[in-house]
């Protein structure tokens, strides 16, 4: 996306995943995007950030985005002993590949034959969001909050998937510092797929838990 | 338990509570929204603040809140709160600048000025 | 009566450091009430409920103090606790042998004996 860094950060154009930003500039100005200017600009003028931390900050989070989260369950399902050291300490298996965890204390859980794992924050919207970008409205609402460790499968029925009665449905409930990321099953027919390709069946959805990998 | 039979738990606290469908449309971030959540990052990194604080804050606003006011707005809503907590700048500072920039025009890009 | 989950322990050390926690992977702590207002990070539906620690996640500040701008030290235990949804939801439970794993503050917990 062609925009100039020095003088003005222009968001023209499309968004990273696509969509247009909303048109912003020409809505009627509301109450709280008063106070974010005013509080940047007072921010900025005591000399407590700059504009430009601020578009840096802006361009490392909009840089993540599930596509990552893909690129570390590929090299897992590809390399059992990353996959060791990824279930251990999910942060350095990360860095290891060159993903800044940037602080975030990531806790990888794996997906078996016997388990499926899914992953919520009942108390706010905690989300492995250094790795994947920032969660979706729906991860955030009541709804799914307050239903998913309560009926973990009727929500995941909403989502479109049945899991049969031999599976045990492990939800995580973030509550504290770690973050959590689901490592889905590689499905089977997906032997000698390279890593971009069983990257590109690994949606944000399977890693919060709410899907699996479908072959194309 | 699906209904509030207890004292003292507290609205956010939502786990197993009773809801209907879950609504499953998504936006992309807004630049403004987008700017919030950098000052979020700039100003725990720096020590202002911590998530807790924000949550904290956050808690503090009530179930109105949750309902009425989108999830953005309730973060500069609570990041204000945690930097007039930290001696960031004053209510007088945040009162003059919020007149000035809704003197300045009646849209974001206006509003914004430079808005570097 | 209590149902209680199998928990496997990991085969690796909690990646974050920790020191001096009381409670081990396996054991059967019961989470304490508590109805205070203020800043928790202890879900609601699962206070007083029994449970097994499956991992100790590492050592960490209280975030009921940072919250009020404290430093929220000593750092403390933070324990992964499995429960069964039997044990949580009763007989309202989908399924009773599905799990729910939360991290509670070691702070929250108390050892409780199996049944």
């Amino acid at each position: 996306m062609p925009h100039d860094h020095h003088d003005h950060f222009h968001h023209e154009g499309m968004s990273p995943s696509g969509h247009p930003y909303r048109p912003d500039d020409d809505q009627p100005l509301t109450y709280w995007q008063r106070m974010e200017i005013a509080v940047r600009e007072l921010l900025v003028e005591k000399g407590i950030t700059t504009a430009a931390e601020i578009n840096a900050q802006i361009e490392r989070m909009d840089a993540r985005s599930p596509a990552l989260g893909a690129s570390v369950v590929a090299r897992a399902w590809d390399d059992p002993a990353f996959k060791q050291r990824l279930l251990a300490d999910g942060s350095a298996a990360m860095e290891e590949i060159g993903i800044d965890p940037s602080g975030m204390k990531l806790v990888v859980v794996e997906n078996t034959a016997r388990v499926h794992n899914v992953v919520v924050c009942t108390l706010c919207s905690c989300y492995p969001r250094n790795l994947l970008g920032l969660p979706p409205d729906w991860y955030k609402t009541r709804a799914y909050r307050s239903r998913t460790v309560r009926e973990p499968r009727a929500v995941l029925r909403e989502f479109g998937l049945e899991l049969p009665e031999d599976v045990r449905v492990q939800v995580h409930d973030s509550t504290a510092d770690m973050r959590y990321l689901v490592l889905p099953r590689r499905p089977s027919g997906t032997e000698g797929w390279s890593a971009e390709a069983l990257a590109g069946i690994v949606t944000r959805d399977c890693m919060i838990g709410v899907a699996v990998p479908q072959l194309p | 338990m699906t209904d509030d039979t207890g004292q003292g738990r507290r609205w956010h606290d939502m786990g197993g509570k009773d809801a209907g469908e879950i609504a499953r449309g998504e936006h992309d971030f807004a630049l403004w929204e987008k700017r919030v959540d950098a000052l979020l990052c700039i100003a725990t990194a720096k020590g202002y603040f911590t998530v807790d604080g924000l949550r904290r804050a956050l808690e503090d606003m009530g179930e109105d809140a949750f309902e009425t006011m989108t999830y953005y707005e309730r973060w500069i809503a609570s990041i204000t709160q945690n930097m007039v907590e930290a001696g960031a700048f004053t209510i007088e500072e945040l009162n003059a600048r919020m007149e000035e920039v809704a003197a300045r025009g009646p849209t974001y890009g206006e509003a914004q000025g430079a808005g570097e | 009566m209590t149902v209680l989950p199998e928990v496997t322990p990991p085969p690796f050390q909690p990646p974050y450091p920790t020191q001096d926690a009381r409670f081990a992977p396996g054991d059967t702590v019961r989470v304490r009430p508590g109805a205070a207002p203020g800043h928790m990070r202890t879900p609601w539906f699962l206070r007083g409920r029994t449970g097994r620690v499956e991992r100790i996640c590492g050592d960490f500040a209280n975030p009921e103090e940072l919250a009020y701008r404290r430093d929220g030290g000593p750092a403390r235990a933070v324990y992964r606790v499995r429960f069964t949804m039997a044990e949580v939801w009763g007989d309202g439970a989908e399924r009773a042998q599905d799990t729910i794993d939360a991290e509670i503050f070691e702070h929250w917990l108390e050892p409780a004996d199996a049944p």
